[in-house]
């Protein structure tokens, strides 16, 4: 197969005949303002639970069920879940297009990268705002401080 | 065309004086801070998938959880946290020169290279001996 490569600094020019939403261009964009908006959400995230007291030491269902409990850290982690996935997916769209030489293979990659993040996406937003933080029946020892003695 | 492209690329690579000549994205920084984002981004894609399962186990029950989340506090574990911040760390530095290099300017992109790894370096003295006392310290 005969591929014309162009000099890597070459300006762009998009295909003619392509009309409609450069869906390319907006997936360009995305990268570089979910990227922003990630920097700040992740390094918050970090700090809070790596680096604030004892760490990953007291990482545990009381802490993070204390955490999902606020409204701020629900949008705080639903966002990130969001951003995230989305950046990562497109991130690894681009590989795909970039190694796989076969249209099959390519196909096969990007539909389980498609499954992967929307099943995902789909999951942690449901179990941030769905789930309970003092689930009954639970040991108290177990749960945030603020959970209702039974 | 190939032929014209291959020709411009060597005659560019000559010259040393015009920067950046031939190309941003072959050999020297231009190339590692390329390959290191890839191989970042991948490692931390991974991670992500595996971090919102352990996640969810919130929803199962405070038990699961736990039993989960105390995997992630051995050695082994705390060395790979460890890994992963620093992962994190360069993909985020490295993306702003990225974005610095597409809206300001490819001039300085091999010194904003070692700015990275400067802020990288500064970064993880922050962190990996904070993380490591907290995991080594049972």
């Amino acid at each position: 197969m005969a591929t014309t490569l162009d000099s890597p600094r070459s300006p762009y020019a998009r295909p003619t005949g392509k009309r409609g939403t450069n869906w390319e261009k907006w997936g360009w964009i995305y990268m570089r303002g979910s990227g922003v908006v990630l920097i700040v959400l992740i390094f918050g995230h970090l700090f809070v639970n790596l680096m604030i007291g004892k760490g990953v030491d007291a990482l545990n269902f009381g802490f993070v069920a204390g955490k999902l409990a606020s409204p701020f850290w629900q949008w705080w982690d639903v966002a990130m879940l969001w951003l995230a996935l989305i950046h990562g997916g497109n991130g690894m769209r681009t590989i795909v297009n970039d190694y796989a030489t076969q249209r099959v293979t390519r196909g096969i990659f990007k539909w389980a990268i498609l499954a992967a993040v929307v099943i995902l996406i789909v999951l942690g937003t449901l179990v941030v705002f769905t789930f309970d933080p003092c689930p009954a029946g639970s040991p108290a020892d177990l749960l945030p401080k603020f959970c209702p003695a039974i | 065309m190939p032929q014209q492209s291959a020709r411009t690329l060597t005659s560019q690579q000559k010259t040393t004086s015009r920067r950046p000549a031939g190309t941003l994205y072959r050999g020297r920084e231009g190339m590692w801070s390329w390959v290191l984002h890839r191989i970042t981004g991948v490692a931390i894609f991974f991670f992500l998938l595996v971090h919102i399962l352990d996640t969810a186990l919130v929803r199962v029950s405070p038990e699961a959880y736990n039993a989960v989340i105390s995997t992630y506090q051995t050695p082994i574990m705390g060395l790979g946290e460890t890994a992963l911040v620093a992962a994190i760390v360069f993909h985020a530095f490295n993306g702003i020169r990225i974005i610095l290099i597409d809206f300001w300017s490819a001039k300085y992109q091999k010194v904003m290279f070692y700015v990275v790894i400067g802020l990288w370096v500064v970064t993880m003295l922050g962190f990996a001996p904070r993380h490591l006392m907290n995991v080594f310290s049972h």
